[in-house]
Formats: structure tokens, sequence, C-alpha cells
């Protein structure tokens, strides 16, 4: 109970921080009157807590999936797929302020089915193995492209593109909160009912079958929704790294392996850290402003590389 | 499903491996009734787990029929079936660490419902499946830190979490030491004897399945080579041509026991 506490009283920190500070200043008496917190830095801020907290769930059942804790949801593939989308409506000029995060969103979702449908490779059954590799792969692939289009296309165009492609929540708006807040909770939903299915899954594949698990379906159905939730966070906000591989392994630390906990825990957890990694983005150099992708790998980095540590540790 | 329907029956299966030249299975029966001990013997790649696979509904043979509790193996959903057959497999990992009682309590999860929290008959079964097993002091101790004997029987502990009616074990004593060897078949003896549980077990040792069974199939590349009480087959003859090595059998507590002999040396 108090770790809940303790992590409901960080998010509500961090939200507060994310509106009290930014590059202009506001008296603390303004803040309800404010139109730059009203519409700026409240639904920044509520961007951030969803898209972290989708990635933190992302990264969870991900792990479980392809059984491998150190697996991260931009391993696969997606990220190649967004960024391929990306570039291509920037250099096709397409027009409008959804085409970038459609384009994203649609280049995401293609990535998704193709590593998909290479997993199937051997035959009916999903192989989680070949899961990762096809994600890598088809990162690779994306990405090839994605600098092949770049270094044909105009240069001014693309500074856009690679800010993009490194992450940051300045295009929220209420509008993509609410297109937010509509979409994820369907895939959170599924995550959530398939918790004690993917308890079974550490074990393996057969074990978990034996216990009642039905292992194809499970596996399908996980890989499909953490890898909308992770399309979504990609449109509405660009790659942003390590979010869903540190979460996931600080509240297995605290809240253990079972998933009933531990993916409310990597919601929440993941929301607070996008939200702090987001206002240091803002603060840091202000009035320029840091891609969010770029904070949470100075952070990430150098956590995770602890956290190996202790990891391999445990393991000897 | 009547209660009189055998747990197991398996009638004249036949199974091949896709893109295998041969069959896996050619023609294999195999019916366990409550309060029966099978034990299911052969050689490396005779067939054994294939067997087990078929009788469980993993996969569909192409001929001959598996049905468990009168139901057709196949039908079953995977979550029913778990409140029936509990399987302790060969290997598994443990991707996580885990405690002991936490790990047994996975075999509660095809008696929870949809979102169901655990009750606590759910717990009393855990702690009933860990006495069972003689692992309730074991209950706070991280996986890792267990002996394999140890985890063997936490492995078996949850498989009766599950409250079976049908307990399949693959191999549950390799590179156990005889002691543990001997308390895992005592355990599982007991089991059958004073719980009515039903166990079909593989296993390599010749010599505890003769002494803990009640009926033994013996395999051979797919195919039974003999069926029945111990006694009747564990004959010198059939056990030197399914193991290919030259035994002598002598009894013991009158069931059969198997002593392998030195190859004679050839003159040179």
């Amino acid at each position: 109970m108090t770790r809940w506490l303790a992590l409901g009283a960080l998010v509500a920190v961090a939200l507060v921080s994310a509106v009290v500070l930014g590059p202009a200043h506001v008296a603390l008496g303004d803040l309800a009157s404010s139109e730059i917190v009203r519409s700026l830095r409240v639904p920044r801020a509520l961007l951030a807590l969803l898209v972290g907290g989708s990635l933190g769930v992302a990264g969870v059942s991900l792990q479980a999936l392809v059984r491998n804790p150190l697996a991260d949801p931009f391993l696969l593939g997606l990220s190649g797929g967004a960024g391929l989308g990306a570039v291509l409506a920037i250099a096709l000029h397409v027009g409008g302020p959804w085409a970038l995060p459609l384009a994203a969103f649609a280049g995401a979702l293609g990535a998704m089915a193709l590593v998909y449908r290479l997993g199937l490779v051997g035959g009916a059954q999903l192989d989680p193995r070949v899961l990762l590799l096809a994600g890598v792969a088809v990162g690779a692939f994306s990405g090839a492209i994605t600098t092949a289009i770049v270094s044909l296309a105009e240069a001014a165009d693309l500074r856009n593109a690679f800010l993009w492609l490194w992450g940051g929540l300045s295009g929220a708006s209420w509008d993509t909160v609410l297109v937010m807040l509509v979409y994820i909770p369907v895939p959170l939903v599924v995550l959530y009912a398939a918790a004690r299915p993917l308890d079974l899954l550490a074990l393996g594949e057969e074990p978990a079958t034996h216990l009642g698990a039905d292992v194809e379906p499970l596996k399908r159905r996980v890989y499909v929704a953490a890898s909308l939730l992770t399309a979504a966070a990609v449109a509405v906000s660009g790659v942003i790294g390590f979010v869903g591989l540190i979460v996931p392994h600080i509240t297995r630390l605290v809240w253990g392996h079972r998933h009933r906990a531990l993916l409310p825990a990597a919601f929440l957890g993941g929301g607070a850290l996008l939200l702090f990694a987001d206002t240091a983005a803002r603060v840091a150099v202000a009035p320029r402003e840091l891609p969010v992708g770029i904070v949470t790998a100075l952070v990430g980095v150098p956590l995770f590389a602890v956290l190996l540590r202790r990891w391999a540790g445990a393991r000897s | 499903m009547s209660d009189t329907a055998p747990l197991v029956a398996v009638h004249g299966v036949t199974y091949r491996y896709p893109h295998s030249p041969g069959d896996a299975l050619h023609d294999v029966s195999l019916e366990v009734r409550t309060g029966e001990f099978h034990a299911v013997l052969g050689p490396n790649g005779s067939g054994k787990t294939t067997l087990v696979r078929v009788a469980l509904g993993l996969v569909a043979p192409e001929t001959g029929t598996a049905e468990l509790a009168g139901q057709p193996a196949s039908a079953w959903l995977r979550r029913d079936l778990a409140r029936v057959v509990g399987v302790v497999t060969q290997r598994e990992d443990n991707l996580f660490p885990q405690q002991v009682r936490e790990t047994v309590l996975l075999g509660r999860y095809p008696h929870l419902s949809f979102w169901g929290v655990e009750r606590p008959a759910d717990r009393a079964a855990v702690t009933r499946a860990l006495e069972r097993c003689d692992a309730l002091a074991l209950s706070e101790r991280w996986i890792w830190t267990l002996s394999g004997g140890e985890y063997q029987r936490v492995r078996l502990a949850r498989a009766l979490a599950q409250e079976p009616r049908l307990l399949v074990l693959d191999e549950p004593t390799a590179s156990l030491d005889v002691r543990h060897e001997m308390e895992l078949f005592e355990l599982v003896r007991g089991l059958v004897d004073r719980h009515g549980l039903a166990v079909v077990m593989i296993t390599h040792h010749v010599n505890l399945a003769a002494r803990f069974a009640d009926r033994v199939l013996l395999l051979e590349n797919g195919r039974t080579a003999a069926q029945g009480a111990p006694g009747a087959v564990l004959t010198r003859e059939t056990v030197e041509r399914v193991f290919a090595w030259p035994v002598a059998i002598e009894p013991f507590d009158g069931r059969p026991q198997m002593i392998p002999l030195r190859q004679p040396k050839e003159p040179t």
C-alpha cells in the first residue's frame, strides 16, 4: 500500500511541476487563469503522462512476451516504420496538422504488420525469438530507406524530421490528449486482461499451456495491443527511448513480477518519468527546448548500465 | 463427462511429425483410470513424449482417437483441462525471480475467474499442495536457492494446486540423486494410494517403474513393445531387444529388476 501511495505522490509531484515550471514565468496565483498553462502546459503534461504510461505498459508486456527482460518496445521495428512514415510525409509535402502523426502511425502499423508476418515464418505459431530478429531487421531496413529519402530531399524540411525522430511533446494540444484518451484504453484493457496468463508465460510456453493459458492467442493479443500502444506514442511524440525499458525494470524491482500489479505500476511510473523528463527538456536550455528523447536517453543509459550490473550480479 | 470413463483413453494412435520420414507413434493405445500409476518406458526417441502430447490434445493423431475424461482431447479448453490434468514438464524456465509460494499459486490460475483475485480457498489449496509434497517449509524461499530435488517437489506442488484428477510427469527424476529420486517416487505413489490420483510418468528408470507402477507401457520406435503389469512386460527378451543391451532380470519384492550386463570383450 505504501508503495502505491508513494507512486501516486510521485505522479502528483510530476504533474504539478510540469504545470508550474516552464520557460515563461507564471506566478502561482495566476496559474488557473493563465492561457499558457491552460492551452499549453496542462495538455502537454497530460500527454506526457499518457505517452509515458503507454510506453511503460508496452515495455512490461513485450518483455513478458519475448521472454527477454532487456526488450524495449522500439526494438520491434516500430520506430523505424514510424520514422519512415513521418519522413515520407515531409518529403512529399503532405500538409495539415495531423499529417505527420498519421503518417508516423501508418508507418508504425506497417512495420508492425511486417514484423508480425515474419514472426510467423516458422508456421502457425508466433515465435518470440523470430519476432525480435524480425523487429531489428525491419527497423534497420526502414532506417535505410529513411536515410535515403533524407539524403535526396531538401535540407530545410529535414531538421524537423530529425528533431521529430528524437521525440518531443511540443505538438501537444487538447486534441491530441483527447485522441489518446479515446484510443489507449482499448489496448490497455486488453493487456490488463492478459495479466495472469502473462505470469504463466514466464515459465515457458509449454508449462503455461498446461496451467491453462491459451498461449497462441495470448501472444498475438499481447503483441498487437503493445504495438498499438507504441504506435500511438510514436505518432504523437516521436521516438522516446528508454522509458519502455527502464520503467519495467524499476517497477519489477519494487512490485515483483505479478502483472496485475506490474502493469498499472508501469503506467504510472512511465507517466511520471516522462513528465519529469519533459519538464527538464523544457526548462534546462530555456528558451530553447531539447527533444525529450535526448533527456530520457541521458538519464536512461546510465541507469540501464546500473540495472544491467545488478541483474547480471543477481544471476551469478 | 462421466466418472466411469477412463481419464486417458488413447486408442490405436498413429502420429507423424511434419517432414519426418517415419511414424513417431504407430498404433499405440493407453488407458488410465483413477487410482492407477502408469509408467511409460522406452529408449530415447521411442515416442514417449509424443504419446503424452497426443493424449493431452496438444497434437492431433492421424489415425486413432485420444480422449480425456470422456471428451476428445483436442476439444478441451486449456483452462478446463488444467483443472483435470496437472503436468510436470521436463523443463521450465524462470525468467523472473519468484518465491516458492508464488510459483505454486500459479497452479490456481485455471480456478480463478476472469478478473479474479485469489480467494482464501486458493491459498488453502496452495498450502495443502505444499504440505503433500513436503515443501511447506520452503514456502518463503526463492526458487533459485532450491536444490534439484526441492525444486521438483515444488513443481509437483504447483501441479497439485491445480487440484487435478490426473498427474502427468515427464522424467521428473532426471538428474536427481538416489534419495531424492526415491522420495519423489514414494510421494507420487502416495498421491495415487491416498488421494486417488491417476498418474502417467515418463521415466528412464526401468527398476523404479517396475517397483512403483501398476502398469508399464514399453515403447520401441513408436510402437508398443509390451504393455501390462511390470512382471509381464519386463522380461529379459523384451528388455534386451528394446534397449539393445544384454540384461539379467531378477525378482525383488515381487517385482522384476533389471541388471545391465557388462559387454563381453572381443578376443583380440
